[in-house]
């Protein structure tokens, strides 16, 4: 090898665009697939699916699968799996109703026991899995028997509901407007409602992302790393920043910002930052990637392990209280088979079976993709019999396109 | 006889970014057992992978010429099925299958699809004796040692119909004893009129079983000669590093202050079988800018021995004490023996030492986030400059920093590994075969770093498996055999002959 030639190589031309789109083929791919899937649904289902309507609905929907997404990211990057979210789910959601409505108890307790105790879940889950090296398959396998259980046995197989209101609106509740100019605005653009706050949310956000690609990129140059190539670059935010002002645009005509939306979004971020950035979330792919070397570099691989099931057993908890909140009620099916979204949302996303790799954003993606194959295939008046089919295979075709991109580079 | 089975002409392999072939040619007589020599990331392994069909025919420029024919292999079936095989770098066996297994893996002998156990192992102990093997053909694979390991690979070879036999770096994890059974076994196979190419870093070796000798330097072939010209260890190295290198040690004035760590009673047991002590009674101690040596055979428990006390990363049951600047201290887990000032740097780079799927600044900076963290927020910048630091002073090769370790040479990870480490800031570095699969010059690199550390006043532990290397580098050796200390003796008495007979009186 010479360096000195390959840095000359690397001032050459079209080449270089090649390698750099190759080694990044998987990020695009995913971006590009899903505005491929929305162009399509938005036009065989004649524009219903941006509907502001409509958008509000997918976003309610799938928000749930998009909070467990967060924290199996980090479950499988750690090389794990888990199995029980979805029977979990449903466990905190009965709890909830049960606390709510049978024994008449405050909300705010009720959250809090309720995420209390699906931190102890997590972590009843994860200390056989660290600290006896049970593997996670066998025991988020029991996990889902016996919490899908324990739901049955806690509604005593009925449905407990319907909630107050102050809980529904957990899940079905919007931000109110704090920002002036709502009525200015609606009547310039003759609509029947703005909402200035999340409008302006739209903005901030497409702003950050513009600056925080501008200053990653001054970063990458001053320090000689591969930069993405700038036509990329441009399209690439340009894409990003018109999606976040034109969706909450839309959002802003009709109830404005969903408290979901803004959960969510703050989870997204809080835990992109932590797993991006941080020495923890840089343990946590080193343990993934190869937990031997980790451990013999000084890192508390079990502790790790636990923490990320206790992580996990929080976010699924969080999920169980905004699921129940949305459907009003807590079933015994409730997150039936929901495990199997999330986890097909995460490798849709781009993370790996064998751990350490997977972003958190992937994941986030991951899922509001399978969202609106679920959302444009229900709108088309498809049956259930062939969504399922298709949601298999665009998982399958995720993954082999990893596996194909991995063995050609 | 002396005509040409292999010829390889101009051949040209890219990787994103990097040129690691740039018209290589290699021309192989039938019979011959052909060397070849280059630094570390010079691309040996890479010509290798061309010639076996690891990057099949359009992966690469320039043309393959085997047997008299253009030869266009798609796979590693294709270039197997010509008689061409290779022994990677890394084994490659299944470790819980048994030798038999094993051999016959992929080539099973067997009618209508079940295997004919009997006669599987019959052949398999023909084989095995050939290559001077007498363990049971349903012996597990994990049970043996690496060197025999190393043999039963070969045997595999033998069990197809192999014609050109290729071995990565085969000696670069044996013994002394294993190494010379091995070269032996090579001389042997030449003998019976079979082709080989052996890549090693051991210009000894190289010497004692090469008829001809190619040397790589940075992707070109910058020389071929054969036995009539002389093949010396010098001429290789001139042509490996382009200059000659007088001495294999850089001189060092030891300067030996206060004693820094003392381990005293140190036993452990062996962590499958309780009843098994396989370190009993140590005790040693290093000082300030001391680099001591640690003797033995493969399997004496010198890894044993400091992977026990570096954080009881092996091994149950211990016992003894562990001093730091005369206090005890607690090195009961990894990251209690880094605070007090630990280091340990493994033989076994791939599965304990690097996270390969990662980036070399990653992986470098690992063993000390706080270090290049604001809090618990990590700074890139800072990260970024330290890995250019190491890879500067380490002379990493690689296109860059952000490249993943997957894809350095062997000797370049090994680089990595020890710039981990070298980050961490260890008052005390034990190195375990540090320049395992190490070309020369790149060694004299790290035998410089070794005496840089400990003219700073830092100690050093040595673990090799190379006499030579302990007796070029330590103030102090200290023999070990069958989980004992049996000797201790400073540098200028030590000899390799006298290290030798305090093992075997044993
Ligand atoms: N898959 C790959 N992707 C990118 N670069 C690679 C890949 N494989 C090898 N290289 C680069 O090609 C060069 C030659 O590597 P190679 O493994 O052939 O070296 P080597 O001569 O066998 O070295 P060593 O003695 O250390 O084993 C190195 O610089 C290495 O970084
Ligand atoms: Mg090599």
């Amino acid at each position: 090898m010479s360096v000195a030639e390959n840095s000359s190589e690397r001032a050459g031309g079209s080449g270089r665009i090649g390698a750099y789109l190759a080694a990044h083929l998987r990020e695009y791919g995913l971006l590009f697939a899903l505005i491929a899937i929305m162009a399509f649904f938005q036009i065989v289902t004649g524009g219903t699916l941006l509907k502001p309507i409509n958008l509000t609905n997918l976003l309610l929907q799938n928000s749930y699968i998009v909070i467990m997404a967060l924290g199996m990211l980090i479950v499988i990057v750690a090389g794990h799996i888990d199995l029980s979210v979805g029977s979990v789910m449903g466990f905190i959601g009965a709890l909830a109703a049960v606390m709510i409505v049978n024994w008449d108890m405050s909300i705010g307790v009720t959250m809090a026991t309720c995420i209390v105790v699906g931190a102890l879940i997590g972590g009843a889950q994860g200390y056989w899995i660290a600290y006896w090296k049970i593997p996670s398959f066998i025991v988020t396998l029991a996990g889902m028997l016996v919490f899908r259980g324990l739901s049955l046995w806690l509604l005593e197989g009925q449905s407990v509901g319907p909630f107050p209101r102050e809980f529904q609106v957990i899940a079905t509740g919007f931000v109110p407007d704090i920002l002036p100019g709502g009525e200015v605005m609606k009547g310039l653009l003759d609509a029947r409602n703005f909402n200035v706050l999340a409008f302006a949310m739209g903005i901030v956000a497409a702003s950050w992302v513009v600056w925080s690609g501008l200053r990653q990129r001054a970063h990458n140059k001053a320090y000689g790393i591969e930069d993405e190539p700038r036509a990329f670059f441009v399209a690439r935010t340009a894409i990003i920043a018109f999606a976040l002002v034109f969706i909450l645009y839309k959002l802003a005509t009709f109830r404005g910002l969903p408290n979901v939306l803004l959960t969510m979004g703050v989870l997204t971020i809080v835990y992109a930052f932590i797993t991006e950035r941080t020495v923890l979330g840089r343990r946590i792919y080193a343990l993934g990637g190869n937990e031997k070397a980790a451990k013999l570099s000084g890192i508390k691989t079990e502790r790790l392990t636990f923490l990320a099931f206790v992580n996990m057993g929080i976010l699924a908890a969080i999920a169980g209280l905004v699921f129940a909140a949305r459907l009003n009620t807590a079933t015994p099916k409730a997150g039936f088979a929901l495990e199997l979204d999330v986890i097909a949302a995460v490798f849709i996303g781009g993370a790996s079976m064998s751990g350490g790799v997977g972003k958190i954003v992937g994941a986030v993606v991951g899922a509001f993709l399978m969202g609106v194959l679920n959302n444009g295939m229900s709108i088309m008046g498809i049956g259930i019999d062939y969504q399922q089919m298709i949601k298999g295979l665009v998982l399958l075709a995720a993954v082999i396109f990893d596996v194909y991109n991995k063995k050609k580079g | 006889m002396q005509d040409t089975l292999l010829e390889m002409r101009s051949i040209t392999k890219t990787f994103p970014g990097v040129k690691a072939l740039d018209n290589v040619s290699l021309k192989v007589r039938t019979g011959e057992i052909h060397a070849i020599c280059g630094e570390n990331g010079a691309g040996k392994s890479t010509l290798m992978k061309v010639l076996s069909g690891v990057y099949p025919a359009g992966s690469y420029e320039g043309e393959i010429h085997y047997d008299g024919t253009l030869a266009e292999f798609r796979d590693i079936a294709d270039s197997e099925s010509r008689g061409i095989i290779i022994i990677h770098q890394e084994l490659a066996l299944v470790p819980l299958l048994s030798i038999a297994e094993n051999l016959f893996l992929g080539n099973e002998n067997a009618k209508a699809g079940v295997i004919d156990w009997r006669d599987t192992n019959r052949r398999t102990e023909k084989l095995l004796r050939k290559v001077g093997l007498r363990d049971a053909p349903t012996t597990q694979v994990e049970k043996l040692g690496v060197g025999k390991q190393q043999l039963v690979e070969i045997a595999k070879a033998l069990a197809k119909d192999v014609r050109l036999l290729i071995l990565d770096e085969p000696t670069s994890a044996l013994s002394e004893s294993d190494s010379q059974a091995l070269l032996d076994l090579m001389l042997e196979l030449k003998a019976q009129g079979m082709t080989q190419i052996i890549i090693s870093h051991k210009l000894n070796e190289v010497r004692r079983v090469a008829d001809t000798v190619t040397v790589i330097r940075d992707g070109h072939s910058v020389s071929s000669f054969d036995a009539s010209e002389g093949i010396t260890e010098d001429r290789i190295v001139r042509d490996m590093v382009g200059r000659s290198m007088e001495n294999r040690y850089p001189a060092r004035t030891p300067q030996i202050g206060a004693r820094i760590m003392r381990v005293a009673d140190w036993s452990v047991y062996h962590p499958e079988h309780a009843d098994r002590q396989v370190i009993s009674n140590v005790s040693f101690d290093v000082r300030a800018g001391e680099v001591v040596g640690i003797a033995g055979l493969m399997g004496a428990g010198r890894t044993e021995l400091a992977m026990s006390i570096f954080g009881q990363s092996w091994g149950r049951n211990i016992t003894g004490t562990v001093e730091m600047h005369g206090a005890p201290v607690d090195t009961s887990t990894v990251s209690r023996a880094i605070d007090v000032g630990l280091a340990y740097v493994t033989e076994d780079r791939k599965s304990l030492g690097l996270i390969l799927d990662d980036t070399v600044t990653r992986n470098i900076t690992l063993a000390n986030l706080g270090a290049v963290a604001r809090g618990a927020v990590l700074n890139e910048r800072a990260e970024t400059q330290v890995a250019e630091k190491y890879r500067k002073d380490l002379g990493i090769r690689t296109p860059g920093v952000f490249q993943k370790v997957v894809n350095l040479s062997g000797g370049n990870q090994q680089k990595v590994v020890l710039s981990k480490w070298l980050f961490a800031g260890p008052e005390v570095l034990i190195l375990d075969e540090p320049t395992r699969g190490i070309d020369v010059g790149a060694k004299y690199e790290i035998y410089g770093l070794i005496n840089d550390l400990a003219a700073a006043g830092k100690g050093v532990v040595m673990i090799s498996s190379e006499m030579p290397e302990l007796l070029g580098m330590c103030d102090r050796i200290y023999v070990m055999n069958e989980g004992a200390f049996v000797g201790e003796m400073p540098a200028s008495e030590a000899s390799q002959e006298r290290i030798m007979s305090l093992i075997v009186n044993e």
